[in-house]
Protein backbone atom coordinates (compact mmCIF):
# COMPACT_ATOMS: atom_id res chain seq x y z
CA UNK A 1 0.00 0.00 0.00
CA UNK A 2 2.11 3.37 -1.24
CA UNK A 3 0.94 6.72 -0.40
CA UNK A 4 2.42 9.76 -1.66
CA UNK A 5 4.43 12.18 0.64
CA UNK A 6 2.20 14.24 2.02
CA UNK A 7 1.72 17.96 1.72
CA UNK A 8 -0.07 18.49 5.32
CA UNK A 9 1.82 20.72 7.54
CA UNK A 10 3.45 18.76 10.46
CA UNK A 11 2.70 15.18 8.29
CA UNK A 12 6.55 14.66 8.14
CA UNK A 13 8.17 14.64 11.06
CA UNK A 14 12.48 14.40 10.77
CA UNK A 15 12.82 11.67 13.93
CA UNK A 16 14.02 8.73 12.84
CA UNK A 17 10.86 5.61 12.45
CA UNK A 18 10.82 2.93 14.85
CA UNK A 19 12.30 -0.18 13.05
CA UNK A 20 8.93 -2.26 11.52
CA UNK A 21 9.46 -5.24 13.98
CA UNK A 22 9.26 -2.82 17.02
CA UNK A 23 5.62 -1.26 15.33
CA UNK A 24 4.63 -4.95 14.75
CA UNK A 25 5.52 -6.31 17.63
CA UNK A 26 4.81 -4.01 21.32
CA UNK A 27 1.15 -3.26 20.69
CA UNK A 28 -1.57 -1.92 23.30
CA UNK A 29 -4.52 -3.82 21.78
CA UNK A 30 -6.65 -5.42 24.52
CA UNK A 31 -8.87 -7.34 22.04
CA UNK A 32 -5.70 -9.56 21.46
CA UNK A 33 -4.60 -9.62 25.21
CA UNK A 34 -3.22 -7.37 27.96
CA UNK A 35 0.68 -8.11 27.44
CA UNK A 36 2.05 -5.89 24.45
CA UNK A 37 3.26 -9.09 22.86
CA UNK A 38 0.16 -10.86 22.78
CA UNK A 39 -1.58 -8.58 19.82
CA UNK A 40 1.21 -9.96 17.57
CA UNK A 41 0.78 -13.37 18.44
CA UNK A 42 -3.02 -13.32 18.66
CA UNK A 43 -4.35 -11.21 15.89
CA UNK A 44 -3.52 -13.35 13.51
CA UNK A 45 -7.51 -14.46 14.45
CA UNK A 46 -8.59 -11.56 12.79
CA UNK A 47 -10.06 -11.40 9.44
CA UNK A 48 -9.73 -8.06 7.90
CA UNK A 49 -11.18 -8.44 4.62
CA UNK A 50 -14.67 -8.39 3.94
CA UNK A 51 -14.84 -5.71 6.37
CA UNK A 52 -17.43 -3.00 6.45
CA UNK A 53 -17.58 0.62 8.49
CA UNK A 54 -20.76 2.18 9.31
CA UNK A 55 -21.31 5.82 8.77
CA UNK A 56 -24.71 6.72 11.38
CA UNK A 57 -26.30 9.31 13.38
CA UNK A 58 -26.45 13.16 12.61
CA UNK A 59 -25.06 12.92 9.19
CA UNK A 60 -26.86 13.93 5.54
CA UNK A 61 -25.13 10.70 3.56
CA UNK A 62 -25.20 8.17 6.15
CA UNK A 63 -23.66 4.71 4.83
CA UNK A 64 -21.65 1.34 5.17
CA UNK A 65 -18.85 1.91 3.41
CA UNK A 66 -17.28 -1.40 1.92
CA UNK A 67 -12.96 -1.53 2.83
CA UNK A 68 -12.67 -1.09 -1.06
CA UNK A 69 -14.93 1.82 -1.34
CA UNK A 70 -12.67 3.58 1.36
CA UNK A 71 -9.29 2.15 -0.02
CA UNK A 72 -10.59 4.55 -3.55
CA UNK A 73 -12.13 7.70 -1.31
CA UNK A 74 -8.86 9.10 -1.47
CA UNK A 75 -5.29 9.87 -2.79
CA UNK A 76 -3.37 7.19 -0.04
CA UNK A 77 -0.48 9.69 1.70
CA UNK A 78 2.60 8.21 3.31
CA UNK A 79 2.61 10.51 6.89
CA UNK A 80 5.57 10.20 9.51
CA UNK A 81 4.46 10.76 13.03
CA UNK A 82 5.49 10.31 16.54
CA UNK A 83 3.27 8.54 18.74
CA UNK A 84 3.13 9.02 22.36
CA UNK A 85 1.49 6.37 24.45
CA UNK A 86 0.11 7.35 28.38
CA UNK A 87 2.20 4.84 29.49
CA UNK A 88 5.57 6.87 28.68
CA UNK A 89 6.84 5.19 24.98
CA UNK A 90 6.99 6.58 21.87
CA UNK A 91 7.46 5.58 18.31
CA UNK A 92 8.12 7.27 15.30
CA UNK A 93 5.88 5.40 12.60
CA UNK A 94 5.20 5.98 9.11
CA UNK A 95 1.37 5.34 8.65
CA UNK A 96 -0.43 5.40 5.57
CA UNK A 97 -3.58 6.49 5.11
CA UNK A 98 -5.76 9.91 4.08
CA UNK A 99 -7.11 12.70 6.41
CA UNK A 100 -10.37 11.51 8.13
CA UNK A 101 -11.92 15.20 7.20
CA UNK A 102 -12.23 13.33 3.27
CA UNK A 103 -14.46 11.05 4.79
CA UNK A 104 -16.50 13.61 6.69
CA UNK A 105 -17.19 15.70 3.82
CA UNK A 106 -18.30 13.19 2.18
CA UNK A 107 -21.13 11.73 4.61
CA UNK A 108 -21.89 15.58 5.09
CA UNK A 109 -22.60 15.93 9.09
CA UNK A 110 -25.96 17.59 9.92
CA UNK A 111 -25.66 21.19 11.90
CA UNK A 112 -26.11 19.11 15.09
CA UNK A 113 -23.21 17.06 14.76
CA UNK A 114 -20.52 17.99 17.51
CA UNK A 115 -18.79 15.07 18.13
CA UNK A 116 -17.87 11.57 16.26
CA UNK A 117 -17.45 8.37 17.83
CA UNK A 118 -15.65 5.87 16.75
CA UNK A 119 -16.46 1.97 17.55
CA UNK A 120 -13.96 -1.24 17.26
CA UNK A 121 -15.00 -4.52 16.27
CA UNK A 122 -15.74 -6.91 18.87
CA UNK A 123 -15.83 -10.50 18.41
CA UNK A 124 -15.34 -13.44 20.20
CA UNK A 125 -14.61 -15.51 17.76
CA UNK A 126 -11.88 -13.39 16.80
CA UNK A 127 -10.62 -11.79 19.64
CA UNK A 128 -9.25 -13.62 22.59
CA UNK A 129 -8.99 -10.81 24.63
CA UNK A 130 -12.48 -9.94 24.78
CA UNK A 131 -12.81 -12.48 27.46
CA UNK A 132 -11.55 -10.48 29.69
CA UNK A 133 -13.20 -7.74 31.93
CA UNK A 134 -10.62 -5.26 31.73
CA UNK A 135 -13.02 -2.57 29.65
CA UNK A 136 -16.36 -2.73 28.25
CA UNK A 137 -16.77 -4.09 25.16
CA UNK A 138 -16.32 -3.25 22.45
CA UNK A 139 -14.02 -0.38 23.14
CA UNK A 140 -15.01 3.31 21.56
CA UNK A 141 -13.17 6.87 21.52
CA UNK A 142 -14.91 10.21 20.38
CA UNK A 143 -13.68 13.38 19.15
CA UNK A 144 -15.02 17.07 18.86
CA UNK A 145 -16.26 17.08 14.99
CA UNK A 146 -13.78 20.19 14.46
CA UNK A 147 -10.60 18.06 16.02
CA UNK A 148 -11.68 14.77 13.61
CA UNK A 149 -12.24 17.66 10.88
CA UNK A 150 -8.03 18.64 11.36
CA UNK A 151 -6.01 17.41 8.71
CA UNK A 152 -3.78 15.78 10.74
CA UNK A 153 -6.36 13.10 12.13
CA UNK A 154 -5.69 10.25 9.92
CA UNK A 155 -7.74 7.54 8.58
CA UNK A 156 -5.36 4.97 8.26
CA UNK A 157 -5.00 1.90 6.26
CA UNK A 158 -1.24 0.85 6.32
CA UNK A 159 2.21 1.28 7.67
CA UNK A 160 5.73 1.18 6.64
CA UNK A 161 4.30 1.19 2.52
CA UNK A 162 2.32 -2.10 3.09
CA UNK A 163 -0.80 -2.91 4.26
CA UNK A 164 -1.85 -2.69 8.38
CA UNK A 165 -0.68 -5.39 10.14
CA UNK A 166 -3.75 -6.81 12.26
CA UNK A 167 -2.04 -6.15 15.45
CA UNK A 168 -1.70 -2.65 14.37
CA UNK A 169 -5.53 -2.02 13.97
CA UNK A 170 -6.22 -3.58 10.56
CA UNK A 171 -8.24 -2.85 8.28
CA UNK A 172 -8.79 0.51 9.34
CA UNK A 173 -8.63 3.00 12.09
CA UNK A 174 -7.57 6.54 13.01
CA UNK A 175 -4.21 8.38 14.32
CA UNK A 176 -4.12 11.23 16.50
CA UNK A 177 -0.67 12.38 16.46
CA UNK A 178 -0.70 15.24 18.90
CA UNK A 179 -2.91 12.66 21.65
CA UNK A 180 -2.14 9.85 24.02
CA UNK A 181 -2.29 6.52 21.61
CA UNK A 182 -5.35 4.81 23.00
CA UNK A 183 -7.32 7.96 21.11
CA UNK A 184 -6.21 6.06 17.92
CA UNK A 185 -8.86 3.78 17.91
CA UNK A 186 -7.85 0.42 15.88
CA UNK A 187 -10.37 -2.04 14.01
CA UNK A 188 -12.81 0.47 13.23
CA UNK A 189 -16.26 -0.62 12.33
CA UNK A 190 -18.91 2.33 13.06
CA UNK A 191 -18.20 6.07 12.76
CA UNK A 192 -21.55 7.83 14.58
CA UNK A 193 -22.04 11.34 14.05
CA UNK A 194 -23.54 13.22 17.81
CA UNK A 195 -24.32 15.80 19.71
CA UNK A 196 -23.61 15.13 22.73
CA UNK A 197 -20.03 14.35 24.24
CA UNK A 198 -19.59 10.47 23.75
CA UNK A 199 -17.56 8.45 26.54
CA UNK A 200 -14.86 7.11 25.61
CA UNK A 201 -13.59 3.55 27.12
CA UNK A 202 -11.05 4.28 29.18
CA UNK A 203 -12.91 7.46 30.49
CA UNK A 204 -15.79 5.12 31.70
CA UNK A 205 -13.16 2.77 33.18
CA UNK A 206 -11.30 5.65 34.88
CA UNK A 207 -12.52 9.16 34.20
CA UNK A 208 -10.33 10.90 37.28
CA UNK A 209 -7.35 9.26 35.32
CA UNK A 210 -8.54 9.48 31.70
CA UNK A 211 -9.73 12.32 30.16
CA UNK A 212 -12.10 12.50 27.16
CA UNK A 213 -9.43 15.02 25.44
CA UNK A 214 -5.97 12.90 26.40
CA UNK A 215 -3.70 15.35 24.20
CA UNK A 216 -0.54 14.54 24.82
CA UNK A 217 1.17 17.17 27.72
CA UNK A 218 4.09 17.50 29.42
CA UNK A 219 2.39 19.85 32.22
CA UNK A 220 -0.50 17.61 33.18
CA UNK A 221 0.57 14.42 34.91
CA UNK A 222 -1.55 11.45 34.61
CA UNK A 223 -2.66 11.48 38.44
CA UNK A 224 -0.64 8.86 39.47
CA UNK A 225 2.87 9.49 37.60
CA UNK A 226 4.56 12.10 35.56
CA UNK A 227 3.92 12.39 31.49
CA UNK A 228 7.13 15.09 31.13
CA UNK A 229 8.94 12.41 29.95
CA UNK A 230 9.10 9.66 27.02
CA UNK A 231 11.39 6.32 26.49
CA UNK A 232 11.53 6.51 22.53
CA UNK A 233 11.32 3.00 21.65
CA UNK A 234 13.83 1.13 19.01
CA UNK A 235 16.16 4.29 18.74
CA UNK A 236 17.67 4.67 22.19
CA UNK A 237 19.60 1.98 23.56
CA UNK A 238 19.03 0.80 27.65
CA UNK A 239 20.82 3.16 28.70
CA UNK A 240 19.83 6.36 26.89
CA UNK A 241 17.98 9.16 29.12
CA UNK A 242 14.32 9.64 28.16
CA UNK A 243 12.93 12.40 26.61
CA UNK A 244 10.79 15.73 26.94
CA UNK A 245 7.32 15.09 26.03
CA UNK A 246 6.60 17.85 23.96
CA UNK A 247 2.96 19.68 23.77
CA UNK A 248 0.79 18.08 22.18
CA UNK A 249 3.04 15.69 21.27
CA UNK A 250 5.56 18.27 18.73
CA UNK A 251 2.44 19.53 17.18
CA UNK A 252 1.31 22.56 19.10
CA UNK A 253 2.09 24.46 15.97
CA UNK A 254 -1.03 22.51 14.17
CA UNK A 255 -3.59 21.97 16.63
CA UNK A 256 -2.98 24.10 19.21
CA UNK A 257 -5.63 26.83 18.63
CA UNK A 258 -8.17 23.77 18.44
CA UNK A 259 -7.84 24.05 22.27
CA UNK A 260 -7.24 28.03 22.41
CA UNK A 261 -8.70 29.24 25.87
CA UNK A 262 -9.45 25.75 27.44
CA UNK A 263 -8.18 25.19 30.60
CA UNK A 264 -6.24 21.76 29.53
CA UNK A 265 -5.38 20.75 33.27
CA UNK A 266 -9.33 20.86 33.91
CA UNK A 267 -9.78 19.61 30.26
CA UNK A 268 -7.09 16.92 30.13
CA UNK B 1 13.07 -44.26 59.00
CA UNK B 2 13.02 -44.82 55.28
CA UNK B 3 10.57 -43.66 52.99
CA UNK B 4 10.51 -40.55 50.09
CA UNK B 5 11.09 -38.10 52.55
CA UNK B 6 14.53 -39.37 54.08
CA UNK B 7 15.35 -39.75 50.18
CA UNK B 8 14.63 -35.83 49.50
CA UNK B 9 16.19 -35.21 52.82
CA UNK B 10 19.89 -36.93 52.42
CA UNK B 11 19.51 -35.12 48.16
CA UNK B 12 19.10 -31.86 50.27
CA UNK B 13 21.90 -32.24 52.41
CA UNK B 14 24.11 -33.19 50.11
CA UNK B 15 27.04 -31.00 49.58
CA UNK B 16 26.80 -30.50 45.83
CA UNK B 17 22.82 -29.34 46.45
CA UNK B 18 24.63 -26.34 47.42
CA UNK B 19 25.45 -25.23 44.10
CA UNK B 20 23.24 -26.52 42.15
CA UNK B 21 20.58 -24.34 43.67
CA UNK B 22 22.78 -21.29 43.55
CA UNK B 23 23.19 -22.18 39.29
CA UNK B 24 19.12 -22.16 39.66
CA UNK B 25 19.18 -18.87 41.27
CA UNK B 26 21.18 -16.66 38.81
CA UNK B 27 19.77 -18.27 35.67
CA UNK B 28 17.27 -16.08 35.44
CA UNK B 29 19.52 -13.39 35.81
CA UNK B 30 21.75 -14.77 33.54
CA UNK B 31 19.13 -14.64 31.22
CA UNK B 32 17.95 -11.33 31.72
CA UNK B 33 21.22 -10.23 31.34
CA UNK B 34 21.96 -12.35 28.11
CA UNK B 35 19.13 -10.49 26.66
CA UNK B 36 20.01 -7.34 27.52
CA UNK B 37 23.53 -7.65 25.81
CA UNK B 38 21.89 -9.16 22.77
CA UNK B 39 19.39 -6.60 22.36
CA UNK B 40 16.45 -9.84 22.99
CA UNK B 41 14.60 -8.16 25.71
CA UNK B 42 11.66 -6.67 22.70
CA UNK B 43 11.10 -3.20 21.96
CA UNK B 44 11.59 -1.58 25.37
CA UNK B 45 14.29 -3.32 27.18
CA UNK B 46 14.74 -1.41 29.82
CA UNK B 47 11.23 -1.88 30.67
CA UNK B 48 11.37 -5.93 30.52
CA UNK B 49 14.68 -5.90 32.12
CA UNK B 50 13.35 -3.88 35.56
CA UNK B 51 9.70 -5.75 35.50
CA UNK B 52 11.92 -9.47 34.77
CA UNK B 53 14.22 -8.07 37.80
CA UNK B 54 10.92 -7.62 39.49
CA UNK B 55 9.46 -10.65 38.95
CA UNK B 56 12.03 -12.79 40.01
CA UNK B 57 12.01 -11.00 43.85
CA UNK B 58 8.21 -11.27 44.44
CA UNK B 59 9.00 -15.17 43.02
CA UNK B 60 12.36 -15.12 45.37
CA UNK B 61 10.25 -14.05 48.13
CA UNK B 62 7.25 -16.48 47.68
CA UNK B 63 9.89 -19.69 47.81
CA UNK B 64 11.76 -18.06 51.03
CA UNK B 65 8.12 -17.66 52.77
CA UNK B 66 6.87 -21.36 51.47
CA UNK B 67 10.33 -23.10 53.08
CA UNK B 68 8.94 -23.52 56.59
CA UNK B 69 5.44 -24.63 55.52
CA UNK B 70 7.03 -26.77 53.42
CA UNK B 71 8.66 -28.30 55.56
CA UNK B 72 6.14 -28.99 57.76
CA UNK B 73 3.88 -30.37 55.34
CA UNK B 74 6.57 -32.78 53.27
CA UNK B 75 8.82 -33.60 56.40
CA UNK B 76 11.97 -32.50 53.72
CA UNK B 77 13.78 -30.84 57.27
CA UNK B 78 16.70 -29.83 54.95
CA UNK B 79 15.06 -27.70 52.99
CA UNK B 80 15.87 -25.28 56.06
CA UNK B 81 19.48 -25.12 55.33
CA UNK B 82 18.75 -23.73 52.14
CA UNK B 83 16.70 -21.08 52.92
CA UNK B 84 19.46 -18.62 53.40
CA UNK B 85 20.86 -18.81 49.80
CA UNK B 86 17.24 -18.17 48.27
CA UNK B 87 16.60 -15.22 50.78
CA UNK B 88 19.84 -13.18 49.65
CA UNK B 89 18.97 -14.11 46.11
CA UNK B 90 16.07 -12.46 46.64
CA UNK B 91 18.11 -9.77 48.13
CA UNK B 92 20.54 -9.66 45.24
CA UNK B 93 17.23 -9.61 42.65
CA UNK B 94 15.65 -6.85 45.03
CA UNK B 95 18.41 -4.63 44.69
CA UNK B 96 18.88 -5.30 40.62
CA UNK B 97 15.26 -4.30 40.47
CA UNK B 98 15.69 -1.07 42.04
CA UNK B 99 19.02 -0.06 40.97
CA UNK B 100 17.86 -0.95 37.64
CA UNK B 101 14.62 1.29 38.23
CA UNK B 102 16.57 3.89 39.36
CA UNK B 103 19.56 4.10 36.62
CA UNK B 104 17.45 2.93 33.45
CA UNK B 105 14.16 4.70 34.46
CA UNK B 106 15.48 7.90 36.43
CA UNK B 107 18.63 8.28 35.28
CA UNK B 108 20.21 8.23 38.35
CA UNK B 109 19.19 11.80 38.78
CA UNK B 110 18.14 12.48 42.69
CA UNK B 111 15.81 14.98 41.48
CA UNK B 112 13.98 12.83 39.53
CA UNK B 113 13.77 9.92 41.38
CA UNK B 114 12.33 12.03 44.86
CA UNK B 115 9.65 13.16 42.30
CA UNK B 116 8.83 10.03 41.11
CA UNK B 117 8.31 8.27 44.80
CA UNK B 118 5.87 11.67 45.54
CA UNK B 119 4.36 10.73 42.22
CA UNK B 120 4.36 7.08 42.71
CA UNK B 121 3.27 5.58 45.71
CA UNK B 122 3.85 2.29 44.45
CA UNK B 123 7.56 3.21 43.83
CA UNK B 124 7.58 4.74 47.77
CA UNK B 125 6.16 1.20 48.28
CA UNK B 126 8.70 -0.97 46.61
CA UNK B 127 11.72 1.43 48.01
CA UNK B 128 10.26 1.00 51.30
CA UNK B 129 10.32 -3.19 50.81
CA UNK B 130 14.03 -3.52 49.30
CA UNK B 131 15.17 -1.16 52.04
CA UNK B 132 13.40 -3.50 54.79
CA UNK B 133 15.57 -5.92 53.00
CA UNK B 134 18.81 -4.25 53.83
CA UNK B 135 18.81 -5.62 57.67
CA UNK B 136 17.88 -9.07 56.67
CA UNK B 137 20.34 -9.13 54.24
CA UNK B 138 22.83 -7.87 56.59
CA UNK B 139 22.19 -10.15 59.46
CA UNK B 140 22.28 -13.11 57.31
CA UNK B 141 25.37 -14.91 58.02
CA UNK B 142 26.38 -16.94 61.37
CA UNK B 143 28.32 -14.23 63.13
CA UNK B 144 25.28 -12.22 63.08
CA UNK B 145 23.29 -14.98 64.53
CA UNK B 146 25.23 -15.45 67.27
CA UNK B 147 25.72 -11.66 68.22
CA UNK B 148 22.17 -11.05 67.82
CA UNK B 149 20.85 -13.97 69.47
CA UNK B 150 18.45 -16.65 68.01
CA UNK B 151 15.30 -15.29 69.27
CA UNK B 152 16.41 -11.54 68.40
CA UNK B 153 17.70 -12.96 65.08
CA UNK B 154 14.19 -14.56 64.40
CA UNK B 155 12.00 -11.59 65.12
CA UNK B 156 14.06 -9.26 63.14
CA UNK B 157 14.15 -11.93 60.26
CA UNK B 158 10.42 -11.98 60.67
CA UNK B 159 10.08 -8.38 58.66
CA UNK B 160 9.91 -10.72 55.81
CA UNK B 161 6.37 -10.86 56.21
CA UNK B 162 5.73 -6.85 55.87
CA UNK B 163 8.17 -6.99 52.65
CA UNK B 164 5.90 -9.63 51.02
CA UNK B 165 2.81 -7.31 52.24
CA UNK B 166 4.30 -4.29 50.58
CA UNK B 167 5.57 -6.21 47.39
CA UNK B 168 2.24 -7.52 46.42
CA UNK B 169 0.98 -3.63 47.57
CA UNK B 170 3.91 -2.37 45.14
CA UNK B 171 2.82 -4.71 42.55
CA UNK B 172 -1.35 -4.27 42.58
CA UNK B 173 -0.40 -0.55 42.65
CA UNK B 174 1.75 -0.85 39.36
CA UNK B 175 -1.05 -3.15 37.50
CA UNK B 176 -4.04 -0.88 38.46
CA UNK B 177 -3.49 1.88 36.27
CA UNK B 178 -4.34 -0.62 33.07
CA UNK B 179 -6.92 -2.96 35.45
CA UNK B 180 -4.71 -5.61 34.88
CA UNK B 181 -5.20 -7.83 38.06
CA UNK B 182 -4.79 -11.41 37.05
CA UNK B 183 -1.08 -12.15 37.87
CA UNK B 184 -1.41 -10.01 41.10
CA UNK B 185 -4.61 -11.97 42.42
CA UNK B 186 -2.16 -15.10 41.88
CA UNK B 187 0.67 -13.59 43.80
CA UNK B 188 -1.79 -12.22 46.73
CA UNK B 189 -3.28 -15.78 46.99
CA UNK B 190 -0.08 -17.42 47.20
CA UNK B 191 1.62 -15.13 49.74
CA UNK B 192 -1.78 -14.93 51.89
CA UNK B 193 -1.97 -18.81 51.75
CA UNK B 194 1.67 -18.65 53.33
CA UNK B 195 1.17 -16.05 55.82
CA UNK B 196 -2.36 -17.13 56.68
CA UNK B 197 -1.09 -20.69 57.40
CA UNK B 198 1.82 -18.99 59.67
CA UNK B 199 -1.34 -17.10 61.32
CA UNK B 200 -3.35 -19.86 62.03
CA UNK B 201 -0.40 -21.59 63.50
CA UNK B 202 0.23 -18.81 65.79
CA UNK B 203 -3.24 -18.99 66.85
CA UNK B 204 -3.22 -22.92 67.77
CA UNK B 205 -0.10 -22.58 69.81
CA UNK B 206 -1.66 -19.81 71.65
CA UNK B 207 -4.86 -21.84 72.58
CA UNK B 208 -2.88 -25.30 72.60
CA UNK B 209 0.22 -24.58 74.97
CA UNK B 210 -1.19 -25.03 78.04
CA UNK B 211 -3.03 -28.27 77.15
CA UNK B 212 0.30 -29.80 76.39
CA UNK B 213 3.03 -29.66 78.75
CA UNK B 214 6.32 -30.31 77.65
CA UNK B 215 7.72 -33.43 79.23
CA UNK B 216 10.27 -32.57 82.10
CA UNK B 217 13.09 -34.42 80.18
CA UNK B 218 13.10 -31.54 77.32
CA UNK B 219 13.23 -29.24 79.69
CA UNK B 220 16.88 -27.62 80.25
Amino acid sequence: LRGARSGVAGALVMDKPTPYDDVTSYNNFYEFGTDKHDPAQTAQRLKPRPWTVSIEGEVKKPKVYDLDELLKLAPMEERIYRLRCVEGWSMVIPWVGYSLAELIKRVEPAGNAKFVQFTTLADKAQMPGLRSGVLDWPYTEGLRLDEAMHPLALLTFGLYGEVLPNQNGAPVRIVLPWKYGFKSAKSIVKIRFVEKQPVSSWERANPSEYGFYSNVNPQVDHPRWSQATERRIGDDGLFAKRRQTLMFNGYEAQVGQLYAGMDLKKQF
Amino acid sequence: MTGPSTLVNRLLAHKATKPVLWTLLALPLAWLLWGAINDKLGANPAEALIRGLGDWTLRGLVLTLAITPLRQWTGWHQLLRHRRAIGVATFIYGTLHWLAYAWLDQGLEIDALLKDVAKRPFILVGTLAWLLLLPLAATSFNRAIKALGGRRWQALHRAIYAIAVLAILHFFWMRSGKHLYGEVAVYASIVGLLLGWRLRNAWRQRTQVPARPAPATHAG
